[in-house]
């Protein structure tokens, strides 16, 4: 395999990637680069391409064109298996919902990805406890996480992402389904963790609040990264240049 | 911030004498601007004059720092007409940005970009006031909050005006208006 000529410290790149359905491109050369340990928030108009470029990024959509690398390797071309097993190792996710199985309990939800890579039970069932105590949830690991509020159980979500001690965490919207505080608390949670455990976050998020919590932030807009708001002396001097 | 009726609400706890008012409105309302002794004693001087709190005798040391101050029913009056009266909503029409936004249109210049500068300028402190949620006091994160809603607001006003440039453009010139039907698209 080729050794790609990546950014000094990249973990995940984008490179001009364009992805299509059916006849409506929803990427059309985008390119993103998210150093490790880097919390990346990607913003943009509903329709933007931005939610596809995390699925692209996370190896669940291979993109029409382009590359994608992630830790020196080739994701876009993987083998499906390959790419399945690097989500469940590799890669943790946090969507607004629809992540959880509502008939386990969020114990069992925190330990599932953690059996299907084969840590034995007791390891995992203790480890989730571990998990659910951190997020202040270590009184509901008994309960159905269809149960459980909504900010509960995306601090359930959380945990189980944690849990298998990613490198990545993907989330999208993940404050999307939360009033103001709940939403406030699950990322302090969610950043506060990836910060202190080294991880690097891919954050897909409408909202400007959630974005503020990143180490950057970029904006696609009709399927490219059309601009990098890593700081707002580099955007203004952007525009300057546009002049 | 009304700094009278802020020192008379401070003195509707309890008496006090003006370094300690001065200590406290530095403490919650300050914010990094302390009020200065000058105004706190010129201010309970009026208040005084005006009725609204007595100045108890001069304690030993004298020298005005040395009065203790107590509201009156008419200064009670005054903080409790203050608190329900509610606050003019203030519109933030954007005057400055929108003026930039209208000139570059006219002149041919970026508008977007200029829009996305200040985007990003409202990130980064937005940022800001979230890092100062994470390590300050609860005071800090519930003024941080009040900043942190009016800048989205602001950031929807700029995201709104982004979409809606092209047809900005045809309203300001008309003859660089585009073809109806790609003027549909762009809606």
């Amino acid at each position: 395999m080729t050794t790609p000529t990546v950014m000094r410290g990249c973990l995940i790149e984008a490179r001009d990637i364009t992805k299509s359905f059916g006849q409506t491109p929803a990427l059309r050369g985008a390119s993103i680069a998210v150093a490790g340990g880097e919390i990346l928030a990607i913003m943009g108009p509903s329709g933007s391409g931005k939610s596809t470029l995390l699925h692209c990024l996370a190896g669940i959509f291979t993109p029409d064109r382009g590359e994608v690398w992630f830790d020196g390797s080739r994701l876009d071309t993987m083998s499906e298996a390959d790419r399945t097993r690097l989500r469940r190792t590799a890669f943790g996710f946090v969507f607004q919902f629809g992540q959880l199985v509502p008939e386990l309990t969020a114990a069992d939800n925190v330990a599932l990805p953690l059996l299907l890579n084969r840590v034995s039970r007791r390891a995992a069932y203790k480890s989730a406890g571990s998990w659910l105590d951190r997020l202040g949830l270590g009184d509901k690991g008994g309960r159905r996480t269809g149960e459980l509020s909504g900010g509960e159980a995306q601090r359930v979500a959380i945990a189980r992402a944690l849990g298998l001690g990613p490198a990545l965490i993907f989330a999208d919207e993940p404050t999307g389904s939360l009033d103001s505080l709940t939403g406030e608390k699950v990322m302090e949670l969610l950043v506060g963790l990836a910060r202190e455990g080294g991880t690097t976050v891919v954050l897909v998020t409408h909202d400007a609040r959630v974005a503020a919590y990143a180490d950057r932030v970029v904006l696609v807009r009709d399927g490219v990264v059309s601009v990098d708001m890593g700081s707002a002396t580099a955007a203004a001097a952007s525009a300057r240049a546009v002049n | 911030m009304s700094v009278p009726l802020t020192l008379l609400g401070l003195l509707e706890r309890e008496p006090s004498h003006g370094y300690d008012l001065k200590r406290d409105y530095d403490t919650y309302f300050g914010r990094g601007k302390q009020l200065p002794f000058g105004q706190v004693y010129a201010t309970l001087g009026r208040l005084a004059r005006d009725g609204m709190v007595i100045a108890g005798d001069a304690e030993p040391g004298g020298g005005p720092e040395r009065k203790r101050y107590a509201i009156t029913d008419t200064g009670k009056d005054e903080v409790d007409a203050w608190l329900a009266d509610p606050v003019e909503p203030e519109p933030h029409l954007q005057t400055v940005l929108f003026a930039k936004v209208t000139l570059a249109l006219m002149l041919g210049k970026p508008a977007a970009a200029y829009l996305d500068a200040q985007r990003a300028a409202h990130l980064r402190r937005m940022k800001d006031l979230t890092e100062l949620k994470r390590t300050g006091s609860l005071v800090d994160v519930i003024l941080a909050d009040h900043g942190l809603f009016h800048l989205e607001a602001d950031l929807r006003w700029i995201d709104l005006t982004s979409a809606r440039l092209t047809d900005l453009a045809a309203a300001l010139i008309p003859e660089a208006a585009p073809e109806p039907d790609k003027r549909e698209r762009n809606k």
